[in-house]
């Protein structure tokens, strides 16, 4: 397939993102060929190949260089010449913690979540979902990256439908008509940036780079395939009015769908902003920011409105990712370093929180039976350590300081205040109102005296508290010393900033000073990032 | 009589025709053998059937390497072309050949009626769409389109025991007749318009602006009705009124050859008349083709997402693919663009990667279908995830290529035919393909959930898996997947037939 030849990275002669996707694809298919009469031997290939994979992506972590702004571990073939089209895949700040969040879940998930029958199949397609998630992640071509983009969907509608509740097959199927709905003008998107991109470069590519710093679009084209590509991922975020997928989806998936799909495969959307929107078309990110930046706070207010009056604590918690995507997009549309910077942390963060949200949902629903609100009632009482858990997470969802949620919170609301005043205004009370939804359903379960139902609630199992370990401990790490990954996704953050400064011929910058000696020595940012590139390449 | 020595026929290259002969042989011993020999061992006029073919394909490898050497012509006497776009149209039908009458073979065992009829038919109708993809000559493409037709109209009555089948026949037949009608009616306009049938001929002749009017009422009236009779044939919308109700009807694997090889064949005939010889026209035939587009994409995948029986959604889901070829040759259609080759490379890949593509699913639909071809309501795909697994699976591979899924061929296919029609600007029709798409996604969800998401009460039958059959679906599994993977050969390949001969 793609063959694996030595590639050029940072510090690895190994092509390492190369392999973040080949483990989990190799190991899906080889857990699908293991033998039926063996259910141990399967779930072990799972764990083995997810395991490595997130042996790797730490790996990738600790060799990643800190102050370096390009893409790192780059490794470059030729796929489909006749297209244009190679298999170009590296690392920046702005993917790097993606990358890790999607190694380190997928063997959390898999080791500590049962699906309760048909193993084989659900492991097979957690390994290929995760090889789809890496895959886009790293993607550096337009088209590699709508391949990834749109594999993503087949092993997650068939994990919905296969393993979800009552009305799984129906929320399947939306999930998978809505993304895919958008997913056709992003392809129509990246043909026709290839084309019209033919024009100034001379040659059809799909390369991300080449078209980024190379390519010139006029300005209504670059507008109108901006708009192509940001409907994909619009749906993906999801951002109001396309978000009505993602409640049913969420609701209905199995838990481990759930954690996925909250903690990586939204990510997806608001990532493709900061790479194929911002990167590629800067004039027109700008000239549609105001569009983004007040559907991203009708996102934030709508989620939490919506999600203070559900029923269901799953679909609440559904919502409430609504609102907090609309924090990401808002961050993203400042154009500031700070924003951005907060906007890529908070993508990590709500990763973490709303996947461990779901996984309590979840336990709450293996013992009960139910997600209803008004069923539950004084599990404190009956399992204070699982509340004392539960309390944590939602604590760190809502943004407490101390909690890695308000370190991006934060940085996004201060980053976007300078130039995005009026909407930063607005959408910070969606900061209050998630402080109201979640305490209030939390107060619902948690509190009072519990009754006949809930007595015999069980407590936390030492399986179940290792795993929820594991989501707790980045929370507080992240909350209490963020500055590691923060100074990791700055040095990127900031070239991307530049080059729509650059691009645009305005700055955004709330604080001139960050980007001043930058337009005074008169460098342009993109070059260093070529530079960097070619330092990377093989 | 008259002195023969005056007649000095055309000379005729005999292994340019090597394909056709191998077909024509197998057909012979198949017709001859089965009639005058007792009753063949099990299989034998399948395996017969499907080596003629594959010869045919051998032979199609070296015809197309020595197309790479020398030049694209036309040979008996401009009767038919030679060129990289006729062999693989050729390759495509005998694949079509080759896969439809493996299946066939397991079919008609299962039917207990295995004998050489199907098989000799479905040879005779592979020449008839062999001579429609060289035909270079209006009377010619004629020919090869009866022969093709009158084939399948017999292919599709061919189950004596199931109404459905007489009456898709006779459906078949009947507006087939008619669009055949349509076809002859244009070709005789055409000839009154221009005074020639041959397809270089009258590319001269049109092109020679002071010689011959621009808005000449007999040659739009001609292209217009000969439009209509290959639209019948791909089964493009308003014209495909047949398709459900003989899709449905007709012997699976004949279904399946029906989907394959009669839309390769007309197709590809399409895309040579309207580019060759309608090539000045092209500003007065685009708009129909735009509009035959639009309207099969759209009331394909939508009238396909409202029925129940899997073969009716196949026959849509094929209206809604004879749209995105369409998209091809609409791009065909823009020759004052560099790109406007890409349109007729695409629309040959996607008939190629199709071909394969129906196939495998028909075969799957079949083999679910039963004893008496019978069973093929969606809802008799429930649990096929846990009777089947591996049949299941192959049938979601198909699907997801249907739907476009990446890293499956019909992603490639779609992907060519989207980027031609956005090379020539011609971004409205790929969004409304793409959009369409999704409506057909549904679709194949519906087939898919049957199959894995429902469970099925008190069907716990394992439909049994021939061999044959079963090699079929293999083979067809691993080239979706094999082009999905690693496209760049193939796509190398088909670049060369846009070089049409006599242009």
């Amino acid at each position: 397939m793609f063959a694996a030849q030595a590639a050029g990275g940072s510090a690895l002669s190994f092509p390492i993102l190369t392999t973040l996707v080949l483990v989990p694809a190799l190991g899906g298919i080889l857990t699908i060929l293991t033998s039926n009469r063996r259910p141990e031997s399967t779930k072990f290939v799972a764990l083995v190949a997810s395991t490595v994979t997130a042996g790797l992506s730490i790996w990738l972590l600790s060799s990643f260089e800190t102050a370096d702004a390009g893409f790192q571990f780059v490794s470059q073939h030729p796929w489909i010449r006749d297209w244009g089209i190679g298999w170009h895949v590296g690392v920046d700040g702005i993917s790097l913690f993606l990358v890790v969040l999607t190694g380190l879940l997928f063997p959390l998930v898999i080791a500590g979540i049962d699906p309760h029958h048909d193993h084989k199949r659900y492991l097979g397609w957690m390994l290929v979902l995760e090889a789809g998630v890496m895959g886009s992640f790293i993607s550096l071509d337009l088209f590699l990256f709508f391949l990834f983009f749109e594999i993503v969907l087949v092993p997650m509608y068939f994990l919905i439908g296969g393993w979800g509740y009552d009305q799984r097959v129906y929320a399947a199927t939306k999930f998978f008509l809505y993304t895919m709905f958008g997913s056709a003008f992003m392809l129509v998107g990246i043909v026709a940036t290839a084309v019209l991109a033919k024009n100034s470069l001379g040659y059809v590519t799909f390369d991300l780079v080449q078209l980024a710093e190379g390519a010139e679009f006029a300005a209504s084209s670059g507008r109108w395939l901006f708009m192509a590509f940001a409907i994909a991922f619009a749906v993906k975020v999801p951002l109001f009015p396309l978000h009505t997928w993602l409640p049913d989806a969420h609701t209905q998936a199995p838990t481990g769908g759930s954690v996925i799909l909250a903690g990586v495969l939204l990510k997806l959307g608001t990532y493709g902003f900061l790479r194929f929107g911002l990167y590629l078309f800067p004039e027109a990110s700008v000239w549609v920011r105001p569009l983004f930046l007040t559907l991203a706070v009708i996102g934030i207010l709508w989620g939490a409105i919506a999600a203070t009056m559900q029923k269901d604590l799953k679909r609440l918690v559904a919502y409430s990712s609504v609102a907090h995507l609309g924090f990401i997009v808002l961050g993203t549309f400042a154009f500031t370093s700070q924003a951005l910077t907060g906007s890529v942390m908070q993508m990590v963060n709500h990763g973490i929180s709303t996947g461990a949200l779901f996984l309590l949902v979840g336990m709450i629903y293996e013992r009960r039976q139910t997600r209803e609100i008004s069923q539950l009632t004084g599990l404190q009482a009956v399992a204070p350590i699982f509340a004392a858990a539960f309390m944590v997470v939602m604590l760190s969802s809502i943004g407490v300081p101390g909690l890695n949620g308000f370190v991006g919170e934060f940085l996004i609301l201060i980053g976007s205040f300078g130039n995005a005043r009026w909407w930063v205004v607005i959408g910070a009370t969606g900061v209050i109102l998630a402080a109201l939804y979640l305490l209030w359903a939390y107060q619902r379960v948690f509190h009072g005296e519990p009754d006949e139902d809930n007595k015999s609630f069980a407590e936390l199992r030492p399986r179940e508290g290792i795993l929820l370990l594991s989501f707790i401990a980045p929370i507080i790490l992240m909350g209490v010393f963020p500055k590691p990954m923060l100074e990791r996704i700055e040095p990127s953050v900031k070239a991307l900033v530049a080059h729509v400064e650059t691009n645009v011929g305005r700055g955004f910058e709330f604080e001139k000073k960050d980007i001043a000696p930058v337009v005074h020595s008169g460098t342009n940012p993109s070059e260093t990032e070529n530079k960097d590139d070619e330092g990377h390449g093989g | 009589m008259f002195a023969a020595e005056t007649l000095t026929g055309p000379s005729i290259p005999w292994f340019t025709l090597s394909p056709l002969l191998a077909l024509l042989i197998g057909a012979c011993v198949l017709m001859l053998g089965g009639s005058l020999l007792p009753q063949w061992p099990r299989g034998l006029y399948g395996i017969v059937t499907a080596l003629s073919a594959a010869t045919s394909i051998v032979l199609c490898f070296f015809l197309w390497d020595n197309l790479s050497d020398g030049r694209p012509e036309t040979i008996i006497g401009d009767a038919l072309a030679f060129d990289h776009f006729a062999v693989l149209g050729t390759i495509s039908i005998c694949v079509a050949v080759l896969l439809a009458s493996l299946t066939t073979s397991d079919y008609l065992v299962r039917e207990g009626e295995d004998g050489p009829e199907l098989f000799v038919l479905y040879l005779s109708a592979a020449i008839g769409g062999i001579v429609m993809v060289a035909a270079q000559d209006l009377i010619v493409l004629f020919l090869g389109l009866e022969t093709l037709s009158l084939a399948l109209y017999v292919l599709a009555a061919s189950n004596r025991r199931r109404e459905e089948s007489q009456e898709a026949g006779l459906k078949y037949f009947i507006l087939g007749g008619f669009s055949s009608a349509f076809f002859l009616y244009g070709i005789a306009l055409i000839y009154g318009a221009t005074k020639h049938t041959n397809l270089g001929r009258i590319m001269e002749t049109l092109s020679s602006q002071q010689a011959f009017p621009r808005n000449d009422v007999l040659l739009l009236a001609g292209v217009g009705l000969l439009l209509v009779g290959l639209a019948f044939k791909v089964a493009a919308v308003p014209f495909q009124v047949w398709t459900p109700d003989v899709y449905q009807g007709a012997p699976t694997p004949v279904t399946s050859f029906m989907a394959s090889a009669g839309k390769t064949a007309a197709f590809a005939a399409l895309l040579r008349v309207s580019v060759t010889a309608l090539e000045s026209r092209v500003d007065d035939w685009r708009p129909v083709v735009w509009v035959l587009a639009v309207l099969s994409l759209v009331v394909g995948s939508v009238l396909a997402v409202t029925q129940t029986n899997v073969k009716r959604m196949l026959a849509y889901s094929s209206i809604s693919h004879a749209g995105f070829i369409l998209l091809g040759v609409e791009a065909a259609s823009h020759t004052g663009s560099a790109s406007a080759a890409d349109g007729i490379a695409s629309a040959m890949t996607y008939l190629l990667l199709y071909t394969v593509l129906v196939i495998g699913t028909f075969t799957i639909v079949g083999l679910v279908a039963g004893r008496g071809d019978s069973a093929s309501n969606l809802t008799d795909f429930r649990g096929l995830g846990r009777r089947r697994p591996a049949l299941a699976l192959a049938l979601t591979v198909f699907l997801l290529a249907q739907a476009g899924m990446p890293l499956t061929s019909g992603f490639v296919a779609k992907f060519g035919v989207i980027r031609a029609a956005v090379e020539t600007s011609s971004y409205a029709i790929a969004i409304i393909a793409m959009l369409a798409s999704v409506i057909g996604a549904f679709l194949y969800l519906r087939i898919m959930v049957s199959a894995w998401m429902e469970d099925a009460e008190g069907q716990d039958a394992a439909p049994p898996v021939p061999f044959l059959s079963g090699l079929a679906v293999t083979a067809a599994v691993a080239f979706t997947l094999v082009v999905g993977i690693v496209p760049g050969w193939l796509l190398d390949a088909t670049r060369q037939v846009i070089t049409l001969a006599g242009r």
